[in-house]
Parts: structure tokens; sequence; C-alpha cells
């Protein structure tokens, strides 16, 4: 019996071996890491074709699994794309390396306003690079509801009771709460988040579900009047039927910025620049929104885009609008411990 | 070494890997605070209000379910006993069909059904009879797990009491018994075996389980699969979550040890 066991410690001792050994990689190749769905794939091979630099190419679905098996170290990542508040941990456990974007040509085209945005959380624009952003707001059903939705008001003053989606995901649900009584949602003073509690906790009787993904395909069809919901999905369902708006309250509201990176475990810094650089180039930035849907900070993409596109607030918001949004920053431990037990707190009420 | 623990070698290479290497890690977890020392908090944590109320809803639940699969499951073992050797196998068969489609989709299915605009709404309205709105509510949580658990039951169940001597049954309605006799008297005590392991299956996933509720609670409703879910994946506190994977894990195990010590020792309990 010991025997079996020796042996399987020796199998799993071989196993652990040969993994180690698949270290001999051709050196002109760059381990892209990215959401799924986040890119248009021809471009990947069309960047190989151009530079003959060889892509790995890997996904993960949400900034939590990418952050775990980023971590895990397995695979050595070059490049990652990622939400700004996992950036922002990446940043402070130095895992990303810095990058001077100055003589890189088509990333020039990247708009003023968004490196701004970015600053929230790298203050020096040497970390990352924008590359999609939107925001949080209401998809509503114009057939369903009376007069102009411009305010988060809709979903807390009962009007809509039992005919509204909010998110299934803490910070965006408190988000929601805090604008509309007027705080920052990236605040860790505890008085304004127990305000913030009481009214999530008095509008769970309206609630209709608490859903992330599933969200926009409930109103789509006709379960929800409305849902809080990313801007992309709201404009990917005006584009199923115009009956279908998106509203970006007035209060204010997330704005969410993804961003690449270029790993501390990339070794070929010039590859990974050339990569990056080319994913503004405009037909691929172009190429890359018409497959995602969500804005692009390129400003060679806004200027080909559709009126219609322009006109909604999904794509293109309005300064005045942009003003009031702020970007999620992360919040210190003692405050996310809180935040996570009112948002328990709220869940099992 | 024979060749029979040779056999054992990817049995104990699967169990070392995936089972109790992983279980150390979680133990190891469940014990130590996020800098690292030794602490017992994430363990007590179970006994806050806000986890305390979501294991009892979670116990609730796993209880509901597993008294509803065993009431839907008799008289419908009895009816496939009924109908022989081949019709039985037949019904079983059709039973377990459902079972080859992916989980998450039949729970989809099950929210289609259930929804504001959907199948059950619109039967209902045709009918003209008035709306029943359970759709993101514990009901629909409950109508969820039975669902997915009851062909365990059955499954064990029909194990049980297909093997009943009919001679037995015979035997009694000569001397008199009626049905309501024959079942309380023959049957019931007969099928213990096959009712213990069909509530082990039963109550075991429906009271870990959190996918059911997330898809068709809405949300709303939190079974401690839930709250571990969240602790994993949303406030990264993997301490806590082990902490409380450990409690469920041990009150799983102190109620299985229940229904095992009220197993009779005489017969083996067969879970196919």
């Amino acid at each position: 019996m010991n025997k079996t066991i020796t042996g399987a410690m020796i199998l799993i001792c071989l196993l652990a071996a040969l993994t180690g050994c698949a270290k001999g990689e051709p050196e002109n190749s760059l381990t892209v890491f990215n959401y799924g769905l986040y890119i248009d794939e021809s471009v990947l091979s069309q960047f190989e074709d151009e530079t003959g630099i060889r892509i790995k190419y890997e996904e993960a679905p949400t900034p939590e699994e990418l952050y775990t098996k980023y971590k895990s170290g397995a695979i050595k990542y070059d490049v990652l794309c990622t939400s700004e508040y996992m950036l922002q941990r990446l940043i402070n456990e130095g895992e990303l390396k810095e990058i001077d974007f100055s003589d890189m040509q088509n990333v020039s085209d990247i708009g003023e306003e968004y490196w701004e945005f970015t600053r929230s959380f790298d203050p020096e624009n040497k970390y990352v690079m924008p590359y999609f952003w939107g925001t949080v707001g209401l998809l509503y059903d114009k057939t369903k509801v009376h007069g102009d939705i411009s305010s988060w008001d809709v979903i807390f003053n009962g009007e809509y009771a039992g005919d509204f989606i909010m998110p299934n995901s803490m910070r965006d649900a408190y988000a929601t709460a805090l604008k509309y009584l007027g705080y920052s949602l990236n605040t860790t003073d505890e008085g304004e988040l127990r305000e913030a509690q009481e009214l999530l906790l008095s509008q769970k009787k309206d609630v209709s579900a608490y859903l992330v993904d599933e969200a926009r395909d409930e109103v789509i069809a006709g379960n929800a009047a409305m849902a809080v919901v990313y801007s992309g999905e709201a404009y990917y369902a005006y584009e199923e039927n115009h009956d279908f708006a998106y509203c970006l309250p007035e209060e204010g509201t997330n704005l969410w910025i993804d961003c690449w990176g270029v790993t501390r475990h990339c070794e070929n810094v010039e590859n990974a620049k050339k990569f990056l650089d080319f994913l503004c180039r405009e037909d691929i930035a172009w190429a890359n929104y018409e497959e995602v849907k969500y804005a692009s900070p390129v400003k060679s993409v806004m200027a080909r885009m559709s009126e219609e596109g322009l006109a909604s607030d999904a794509i293109n918001p309005s300064p005045e609008k942009l003003a009031k949004c702020e970007v999620f920053i992360q919040l210190p431990e003692e405050t996310t411990d809180l935040l996570s037990s009112l948002w328990k707190e709220l869940k099992a009420q | 070494m024979n060749k029979r623990s040779l056999l054992a070698g990817p049995y104990i290479l699967w169990i070392t890997g995936f089972t109790v290497i992983p279980l150390c890690i979680i133990i190891k977890y469940a014990f130590t605070s996020r800098d690292g020392g030794f602490t017992a908090e994430n363990i007590l944590a179970m006994f806050t209000p806000v986890h305390l109320k979501a294991m009892t809803f979670s116990t609730l639940a796993a209880v509901i379910c597993t008294l509803i699969c065993i009431l839907l499951s008799y008289p419908l073992v009895m009816a496939i006993r009924r109908l022989g050797l081949r019709g039985g196998s037949f019904s079983v068969f059709i039973l377990i069909l459902p079972m080859w489609v992916n989980f998450i989709l039949r729970l989809l299915a099950w929210q289609m059904i259930l929804s504001n605009n959907g199948i059950l709404s619109m039967i209902l309205e045709r009918l003209r009879l008035p709306a029943w709105d359970i759709s993101n509510s514990k009901t629909a949580i409950i109508i969820g797990l039975v669902y997915d658990y009851l062909p365990y039951m059955v499954l064990s169940l029909h194990n049980s009491i297909d093997e009943i001597e009919d001679d037995l049954i015979e035997a009694a309605r000569d001397l008199g018994a009626n049905g309501l006799r024959i079942f309380f008297r023959i049957i019931l005590p007969l099928s213990v075996p096959g009712l213990l392991s069909g509530i082990v299956m039963v109550f075991v996933p429906s009271m870990t389980s959190f996918v059911t509720a997330n898809v068709l609670g809405g949300g709303k409703q939190q079974l401690i699969g839930n709250v571990i879910e969240e602790e994993f994946m949303v406030t990264m506190n993997w301490n806590l979550g082990s902490g409380l994977s450990v409690i469920l894990m041990v009150f799983v195990l102190i109620s299985m040890t229940f229904t095992a010590r009220n197993d009779d020792p005489g017969s083996e309990s067969k879970v196919w």
C-alpha cells in the first residue's frame, strides 16, 4: 500500500517537472490576457502577419477571475486588459511595468479626457492605456414608462415597484444609492454608507431582481420596465429595438474604463508596446469597436461613428453629464469589509 | 504489493489531488486571518445574524425540498412498481431523461416558466385565473430544488421498493390488510434504506446549492452557498469563505451521521 502512495507521489512530481519544462518558448511571442468577447479576434492574426510576433491569447470572464488566474503564475502574461479598480490593485502590488507612451504614434490618438480619468489611479499616466469605457445607467422600455427618465429617482420612489432590476454587484448597487443621495461613490464615510444602506433596504421590496448579465435580456423580454446596466448593454438593446433607451442619470454615476497594462513578467517590452500601439491604429480600433460596441477612447473611432451612436448617451454622453461621473477607486480594507457586511445584510433581508 | 492495491492507484491519486489536498488548503484558509496569523474568527462568523439567517433559510429550504421529494416519490415509485419490469424501467428512463440536459439550462427554462411574462402567467391568464407572481421568490427556489433533486429520491426509493417480494404483500392482503396498512406496515419499513440514501442525496446538495438561488431567486434570497460564493468571487475574502465552508461541511457531516445511525445495519443501502 505504501508503495502505491510513493508511486503516486513520484507521478505527481514528474507531472510537475514536465509542466515546468515547457518554458522553451520562441522569443518573439507575446502572451495577451483579456476579457472574453472583448476584441475582434481577426486583428490578432493581422498583428502576427504584420510584425511576425506570435500571439498567445488567453481570456477570463471577470476581473476577479482574471486576477486570480494572473496571480497563480502558471502562465507568464505579457500584457493584460482589465478594469480600473483591478489595475489599481495590480499597480499597488507592483505587478505592472512603467511604459513610456510618448513615442507611440497611434496612442496619441487617445483623447486627453481619458488619460485624465485614468489619472485617478495612475497619477502620472505611466502604467495603463485606455481601451474601452462606459457608464452604468438605466436601460428602460419607452412603452412602459411615463415621462422622461432622467434621474435615479425612478428606482427609489416606488413608482415602478416590482418592475425594475438592480445590479447584483456590490459596488454598482451602492453607487446608485450614493449618487442619488449626492455622495461620492468612493466614500469611506460610515455615516454616508449607512444612509445608502437605509435607502437600499427600503427599496428592496420594490426590486424585481438583482441581476448582472441577465438584466438586459429581462428588459428585452418584457419582464421588467427598467434595469441598471452597463452602457454597452443598453446600446445593444437599442440596436435590437428602438423602443429601448438609456438614461445616464443627472445625479451622476459610475464611469468605468478598461485599460491595457504591461506586466512585470514581460521581457520584450518593445513587442508589448507594438501591440498596444497597434490596438490604437485607426482600422484596428474601429474593428474592435464594431465587435464590442462599447465607447472607444480613440478619436478616429468617434469621428467615424454613425449619428445614431453619437446621439446616444450610451456611447457618447455629454461632457456636463460626464463631469458628474466618477471612476471607482479601490477602497481601504476597512471600508470594503463594512461594505460587504452591509451588502450581505441587504441580501439576507 | 499485490495487483489489487495497484488498481487503487488512480483512485488514490484522484482523491489526494482533488479532495484531500484542496480540503487541507480550505482548512488552512479557514483558520488564518488575512494577514496570515491564526484565528477562529472565520469559523465563529457563522454565528453572526446575517450568516445565521442564510444558514436557517438554507436548512429550511433543504428540509422542505426533501419532504416534497419524499411525498412525490412514494406514489410515483409505487406506480412504477405496478408497471412491472418493462414498463417500470421505461418510466425510470423517462424520469432521468431531463438529467441529460445541463442543469443550468434546466434552471433557465424554469426561469422562463416562472417569470412575470412567462409561460405560467400566460396559462393562468388564458384560464382567467388570478395571477400568481412567484418569480424571484423563495417558492421559486424550492420549485427549482425539487425539480433538480427529485430523480435522486425516486431512483433510490425505486431500488428498495422494487426489491420487496410480491409474496409479502400478497400474504398481508390474504390476512386482511388494506392498501394503507400494507403501505405503512410493509412497504414503508422495508424502503427505509432507500429513503435514507435518498434523503442524503437530496438534502446535502440542496443545502449547499447556490446556482438555483441565483437563477430563480433573482439574487433577492441568500442561501448559505450564495454567501460563500460571494466571499470568494466578489469580496475576495477567501479566509471567511473557507471558514463558512468548513462549518457548512461539519453541519452536513453531522446530519449525515444522524441518518447513518438510523440506518438498519442488517440491510445494505444501495444508492443506484
